[in-house]
């Protein structure tokens, strides 16, 4: 730590890095979780709550305001892929629990010492965020199909509306690996979480326009991922819909928050053991 | 001692395995591992014996990798851990103290997840994995979930996974630790199993008396992060006695006894109660 040999060493190996050893190790990882999630489906079903309450109560009632500028499309229809939006949040951001119990437990420590590439460990777990992901796209889309919400239902856009969640996950659930690493411990850790996701949910453009805002607030929505989340979503998802900012351009600030935060994790996951 | 293993340093012979030179290790004020000097050949069973808090983990999570000197390095199954983690990672096999297997997950599913890490080729994962099954005698549990097995077959599966890629040198931090004895013994079986029949090099940490006897080669035995002595089970105690036990010598190095949970008694303080109500 103190003399320069031994800040080199965060360099790692003269080893030439293949990327087919990189992609099979994280699917490695991402298969043994996606093995667990598919044993133990609870959890998914407790996160459908939520997204219910939201869509049903706050979603209902508020459509009869009519007070919120939502252009063509129903209110129902505008919170809808807000409330996707954020229930990928709200299911990855406590992804760094699961990080720290498995730490707690060794399991780290043993993925550690493995030669694996501490990258893929990194894109490994991300990836089964993803798949939690998808689950809850899909029952957003049937709560909105019973709801008779609006819903687009060309596969393209509903590709596009997987990968995006997809995307998301990995953003959001990377973010929640990298909090961990730095606190550590799970109390700390649910502190943070707590303070964190409500936030991040509301300085966003879920459950209404960026428009509706403050200039203050729209700071933090504007540097918010979840708002450009929202906005793909909100292109793809909804009949009559459409993104405020442009996929293609919802797409690069995504891919570059998300190829930042695997850089910052991969470097600070090794230090959860420490 | 201290004077063979600073020559042992210039000369790094064919069949060591580890070879520390002041591996040391501070968290803040508090130096965990002191400058710390071993030599393990090739095949031997070394232990580093000494009681809660005295360095053991620590020394092993930094000789794994997982963890940066603060000052000094080693050299493990021929490469610089500072220097090219990577080879090391390659070589070596870990069982962390915690039981560490993956509770959700079958323990065949566990030994896969290992393999592919370890970027075994598809064509060998089967035979792998059916041998360190059979080796730690698991063939029939392999199909269950690990959350249903007992203390001891959890260890004998990590045991399997950390033997997955044939490592030259297999670190084991409290390999028996919480285990009943007859679960203790088999682990020591298989750990001489694996030396005999792969000529693994083997460094387990205990806290143990008789492990350390039963089990090592040689022993170091660390006392707030230094290495107070070091020898084969046997020297130690002749050095001391005839009737000596690994106990007196802890005792008569340290001046401090490791009482059952591992933690300190202070042989003194002992001895001058007893004078006291003598
Ligand atoms: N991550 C850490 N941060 C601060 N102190 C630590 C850390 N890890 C270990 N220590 C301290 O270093 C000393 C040695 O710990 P450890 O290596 O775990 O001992 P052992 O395994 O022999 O019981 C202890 O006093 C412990 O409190
Ligand atoms: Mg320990």
């Amino acid at each position: 730590m103190t003399s320069g040999k031994h800040e080199a060493r965060s360099a790692g190996s003269a080893d030439s890095f293949s990327l087919v050893d990189f992609a099979r190790q994280s699917i490695a990882i991402g298969e043994s979780e996606l093995k667990k999630l598919l044993r133990d489906p609870t959890e998914l079903f407790s996160r459908a709550v939520q997204p219910i309450l939201w869509l049903v109560i706050f979603g209902q009632v508020f459509s009869r305001v009519r007070g919120i500028p939502t252009g063509n499309i129903s209110y129902l229809a505008f919170m809808c892929p807000g409330i996707l939006a954020q229930s990928v949040l709200f299911s990855a951001i406590f992804y760094g629990i699961a990080v720290i119990w498995e730490r707690d437990l060794g399991i780290v420590h043993k993925l550690l010492v493995s030669p694996a590439y501490r990258g893929a460990l990194v894109f490994g777990k991300a990836i089964s965020a993803g798949f939690r992901g998808l689950i809850q796209a899909l029952i957003i889309y049937v709560i909105a199909f019973l709801m008779r919400i609006e819903i687009s239902l060309s596969p393209h856009t509903i590709l596009g509306v997987l990968l995006a969640v997809m995307l998301g996950s990995a953003i959001f659930s990377t973010f929640s690996l990298i909090i961990a690493c730095i606190v550590k411990t799970r109390e700390r850790f649910m502190g943070i979480g707590q303070v964190l996701t409500m936030p991040l949910f509301f300085a966003s453009n879920a459950i209404y326009p960026l428009e509706l805002m403050p200039k203050w607030l729209l700071i933090f929505a504007r540097i918010n991922p979840l708002t450009y989340l929202v906005d793909i979503l909100r292109g793809l998802m909804i009949q009559g819909g459409h993104s405020a900012y442009g996929f293609m351009f919802d797409v690069v600030i995504l891919g570059s928050i998300y190829a930042f935060l695997v850089v910052i994790a991969s470097k600070l996951y090794p230090t959860l053991i420490q | 001692m201290e004077n063979q293993s600073q020559d042992n340093k210039s000369s790094f012979a064919e069949d060591t395995a580890i070879q520390t030179m002041n591996l040391t290790r501070e968290f803040g004020q508090q130096t965990a591992v002191d400058r710390i000097n071993i030599n393990v050949r090739q095949g031997q069973i070394f232990g580093l014996l000494g009681p809660n808090g005295a360095g053991k983990s620590t020394t092993i999570k930094m000789l794994t990798t997982l963890l940066d000197p603060t000052s000094g390095t080693a050299i493990v199954a021929g490469f610089d851990i500072v220097d090219e983690p990577a080879q090391v990672r390659r070589r070596i096999g870990y069982v962390p103290q915690m039981l560490s297997a993956d509770g959700a997950l079958t323990g065949r599913e566990n030994l896969m997840l290992s393999a592919k890490l370890y970027r075994m080729p598809g064509s060998e994962r089967a035979a792998r994995i059916d041998e360190a099954l059979k080796f730690m005698g698991l063939e029939n549990s392999a199909k269950k979930l690990v959350k249903t097995y007992s203390g001891g077959m959890i260890r004998r599966l990590e045991l399997a996974q950390a033997m997955l890629h044939h490592p030259v040198v297999l670190f084991l931090d409290e390999p028996t630790i919480g285990l009943d004895p007859v679960a203790r013994r088999i682990v020591w079986d298989r750990l001489l199993d694996l030396r005999r029949d792969y000529n693994m090099t083997v460094l387990i940490t205990t806290h143990d008396m008789e492990e350390a006897d039963q089990l090592c080669d040689e022993l170091a035995i660390l006392h707030e992060g230094r290495v107070a002595t070091i020898g084969k089970p046997a020297e130690l105690k002749a050095a001391i006695g005839p009737t000596a036990t690994l106990d007196d010598v802890f005792a008569q190095c340290c001046g401090v006894m490791i009482t059952e949970g591992g933690n300190y008694r202070d042989v003194r303080q002992t001895r001058s109660t007893v004078s006291r109500l003598g």
